[in-house]
């Protein structure tokens, strides 16, 4: 089955917007538990990770399957993942705290994990900020390129914010770890072999 | 028998007992869990005649109004029986009430050992029918910042242990949850070092305010909650209370503990509850009482501290955490 590029987009898009609705329906339902607080400060982290680690996996597909389209979605995708997050920080900051930037400044000097987590925040945030196509003009090509690359930094400390957070159980995080360091093992392994290869072509040439 | 002092945490004698009960009641019939309710008939037909020990989620009879009550509203049943670190059954507090439903509390064994003169292995009937239960309401402060109040049924862990009589060089008090992976799904993995193993300072274990619990509501105490008998001490961190206990040792040195085990610097052997100081990674200052939106300040001790403080008189507290 063949289906046009401007439908899969909306369909991405569509996926990517459920967990935010399934979270709505469900408090709207009553079914966030006896800590409803704690529940959606978890439930939005783990889709900030887990649609950070979806943006991330567009190139690793065209690498490894020769898909072009994820890569012309990632933007969106990337903005997407950038949502999760705000909302998760927001939560953090209204809900769970509600504004208590006593509390808030402590937490953000003294916990390790929070700290790791406003460092995130403050990578996809910018990436978000410039995420349009001015932006790219005005930064030209290679500093936005090497701006973006950010994001790779912006993953792993995702993941080391949830290893930070847990009390015993480390399998949920390494789970999430070993996603990532899957896509970024394709990349490299994919960007070890095509310099290989150029070496061999240039060999060839010469 | 009840202590009759009037302490800060009896605010007043509490006729709130028959208004849960009967709340818990309608909730039965809400979740329309045949088995459970079957149990609940059998549970009151059976409420005056003692002769055999209620099956899980049944009613406990004679069970005398509690003189404790801090006074403050009760967290509801589904919220105390639905949210629980019991990492036996998985580690998120939402799993206990899924994966513990089958759990076989009947026959259970206690096994008594160490410095004490009536060492043994108990069928929990015998460990508990000598002593009258009491209902206690206590406030319950979880590690992780949050807290509720919580009607607990059950005997002073004291009277159980004169009853075994300690020697006197038995200076802590060990527990530890049973071990039994085919039935605890948690387990299966080592998040912790099973079984788990919980401890007492004897002064701590005779305490009239530690409680060695075998209900909650009025009924026997679901298994998510521990059953079919836990320990419960108001003033201490959540993890502190172990559920499901199968064995108690009278020892001479303070005994490991899990979370200790687990992480050293993160959970001492004393557990206090302590707002003036922070687990590691997060702030014991405040708390948020589940059913509550904006957070509540942390007291020391829970607020037991006319009651406990004394306890710790000498030592530096946030050394000994
Ligand atoms: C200022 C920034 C951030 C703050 C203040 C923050 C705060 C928190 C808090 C309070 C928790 C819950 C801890 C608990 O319940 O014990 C949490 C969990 C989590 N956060 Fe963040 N966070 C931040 C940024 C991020 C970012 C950027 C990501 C992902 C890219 C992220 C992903 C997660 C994940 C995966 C969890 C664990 C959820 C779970 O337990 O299932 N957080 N965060």
């Amino acid at each position: 089955m063949v289906i046009s590029y401007r439908s899969a987009w909306w369909l991405v898009f569509a996926l990517m917007a459920s967990p935010l609705l399934w979270l709505m329906m469900l408090a709207y339902m009553g079914g966030l538990g006896a800590n409803p607080i704690e529940f959606i400060t978890r439930y939005l982290g783990d889709w900030a990770l887990r649609s950070l680690l979806v943006a991330l996996a567009a190139t690793p597909l065209k690498i490894a399957l020769g898909w072009t389209w994820p890569v012309r979605m990632r933007r969106m995708l990337g903005l997407w993942a950038f949502a999760y997050v705000a909302l998760h920080v927001s939560d953090y900051i209204i809900i769970d705290q509600f504004f208590d930037w006593d509390a808030i400044v402590k937490d953000i000097i003294k916990r390790t994990y929070i700290t790791v987590g406003m460092a995130t925040f403050l990578i996809l945030s910018s990436l978000a900020l410039t995420s349009w196509n001015g932006a790219i003009k005005r930064l030209g090509a290679k500093t936005w390129k090497r701006l973006h690359r950010l994001v790779y930094l912006a993953g792993v400390l995702g993941c080391v914010h949830y290893f930070m957070m847990v009390k015993a159980d480390t399998l949920p995080p390494a789970i999430h770890a070993g996603v990532l360091g899957g896509l970024l093992g394709i990349r490299v392994w994919h960007h070890l072999r095509s310099r290989s290869l150029d070496l061999v072509t240039h060999r060839r040439k010469s | 028998m009840l202590i009759k002092i009037r302490k800060s945490w009896e605010m007043r004698e509490s006729d709130v007992t028959p208004e849960a009960l009967f709340k818990n009641r309608r909730q039965f019939l809400k979740t329309g869990a045949a088995a459970l309710a079957g149990g609940l008939v059998g549970g009151m037909l059976s409420r005056h005649a003692f002769a055999a020990w209620p099956g899980v989620g049944e009613m406990l009879g004679a069970v005398g109004k509690s003189k404790f009550d801090p006074g403050e509203e009760l967290t509801p049943w589904d919220a105390v029986t639905s949210y629980n670190n019991f990492y036996e059954f998985g580690t998120d507090k939402a799993d206990p009430v899924n994966t513990a439903q089958d759990f076989q509390t009947d026959p259970w064994t206690v096994e008594v050992a160490g410095a004490c003169a009536k060492p043994g292995r108990y069928a929990f009937e015998d460990l508990m029918k000598p002593h009258p239960l009491e209902e206690r309401i206590y406030r319950h402060r979880c590690v992780e910042a949050w807290s509720m109040v919580v009607p607990w049924l059950g005997v002073p862990l004291a009277d159980v242990i004169k009853r075994l009589e300690p020697l006197g060089n038995a200076k802590y008090v060990a527990f530890e949850t049973l071990f039994d992976p085919a039935q605890m799904p948690g387990q299966r993995r080592d998040v912790l070092a099973w079984p788990y193993r919980e401890g007492l300072r004897m002064d701590e274990a005779m305490h009239p305010l530690t409680l060695l619990s075998v209900g909650v509501y009025g009924k026997t105490l679901p298994p998510q909650n521990g059953a079919p008998l836990r320990l419960v001490m108001p003033w201490k961190y959540g993890f502190k209370g172990i559920k499901s206990i199968v064995k108690i040792t009278f020892v001479e040195g303070q005994p490991p503990t899990s979370w200790n085990m687990a992480a050293r610097h993160e959970y001492g052997f004393y557990a206090n509850v302590n707002p003036a100081v922070d687990h590691p990674r997060w702030s014991q200052a405040k708390e948020r009482r589940i059913g509550e939106f904006r957070k509540r300040d942390t007291l020391p001790f829970n607020g037991y501290g006319d009651e406990v403080a004394a306890l710790y008189a000498d030592m530096d507290l946030s050394k000994f955490f």
